[in-house]
């Protein structure tokens, strides 16, 4: 019971310690292990001539077509174009489109209400401004009809003494 | 002093195909035989090798030195290799359901693996036991033994190849050796078989 134990920290170490890449820890344990108990002692024996074993597989070389097949392969891969300079990463070309996008959206969304009525206003002033010229015009306001359709209590606090109006006749 | 891979890949990414040379001089071999070993057969095993170089030079613009460039390359050829395996094991997968029930019956009339270790010991064809071995072993335990003894890789790196943790990776190969031991019995002198230990390395590899 004593060596199974041991034999099986031994087998979680093996090969480590056969690449002599084990901890001087491991190291110890495991020689220490070995130095009593056969069976595993055999197993490390087994394991070394196995290392030598596996090394008699033959490399094989490459054949006399595999590089100039490869290199014509290389040759006809596409090389990159000017327009690579202009487009270095593809995260750059996505963020790029999806900010157009964005913009794009952003410019269809309808303005909420309150900026409707603050437009509509806008709109009205524009209009009173456009029509400040006429509105100026003296000889215009002098002859709109709509004026003498005031009630006279009215047009008598508007009009103004004959000698007033005479002023203003000469001056204009 | 010689350039680094990542240097060399960095230069080819700058347009410099004469360091891609360089980086195929110096792991065209090293691929061609773990394909080998995987697929066995040399034809494949060339046309996979010529993929995994195509695949890393169409990679070449978007390349970032965040990983060892060797564990990038045999990731690749792994990945190749063993689809190359899966494919060809449903085409004959389909084959034999295809087949008539005579051929089906013939097929489970073959040798156990221990019959076959016995007529490759009487051919002393111990180069073919040995793959016949390594063939055995699943598909990660196959590529973690060809990484580690035939690559020198270290163990973070093959980790980073089959994508699992080190001490995953112990695991898996130390059950890889244990079974090759076994399997290889006859020719490292264990207690599976009287035949005396063998040692006749050519010194490549790593020593386990």
């Amino acid at each position: 019971m004593k060596y199974e134990v041991n034999c099986e920290r031994i087998s979680s170490t093996l090969i480590p310690y056969l690449d002599g890449r084990a901890s001087a820890d491991d190291q110890r344990a495991v020689e220490a292990h070995a130095s009593i108990c056969p069976a595993c002692r055999q197993r490390i024996e087994e394991y070394r001539c196995l290392s030598g074993v596996l090394d008699e597989l033959p490399i094989i070389e490459q054949s006399a077509a595999f590089n100039a097949r490869l290199r014509e392969r290389i040759a006809a891969e596409p090389r990159p174009g000017w327009f690579a300079w202009l487009m270095p990463s593809p995260r750059l070309a996505f963020a790029l489109a999806m900010l157009l996008a964005l913009s794009v959206w952003m410019g269809k969304v309808q303005p909420p209400a309150d900026t409707a009525v603050a437009t509509s206003q806008s709109e009205q002033d524009f209009h009173v401004i456009k029509d400040l010229g006429v509105l100026e015009n003296y000889d215009v306001l002098k002859g709109f009809d709509a004026l003498s359709e005031l009630p006279v209590a009215a047009q008598e606090q508007q009009s103004q003494t004959p000698q007033d109006q005479q002023q203003k006749d000469g001056q204009i | 002093m010689a350039r680094s891979d990542v240097q060399l890949m960095l230069e080819t990414k700058a347009g410099d195909d004469s360091s891609f040379e360089l980086l195929l001089q110096r792991y065209r071999t090293p691929v061609i035989n773990f394909l080998f070993r995987i697929v066995r057969d040399s034809a494949t095993a060339e046309d996979l090798a010529q993929e995994v170089f195509i695949r890393v030079y169409r990679a070449r613009e978007s390349y970032a030195p965040s990983a060892k460039f060797t564990t990038w390359l045999f990731r690749i050829a792994s990945n190749l290799a063993l689809n190359r395996l899966r494919d060809s094991r449903h085409q004959q997968m389909e084959v034999s359901l295809d087949a008539p029930a005579g051929e089906e019956d013939s097929a489970m009339e073959l040798p156990a693996r221990e019959l076959r270790v016995d007529q490759m010991m009487v051919e002393r064809d111990r180069v073919k036991l040995i793959r016949c071995a390594i063939d055995s072993l699943p598909e990660k335990q196959r590529v973690a033994v060809l990484l580690h003894k035939y690559e020198e890789m270290d163990y973070v790196e093959i980790a980073k190849v089959l994508d699992c943790t080190e001490a995953a990776l112990k695991s898996l190969l130390f059950r890889a050796y244990e079974t090759l031991r076994v399997q290889l019995a006859p020719l490292v002198g264990g207690a599976e078989s009287p035949a005396p230990a063998v040692s006749v390395g050519t010194g490549r590899g790593r020593a386990i």
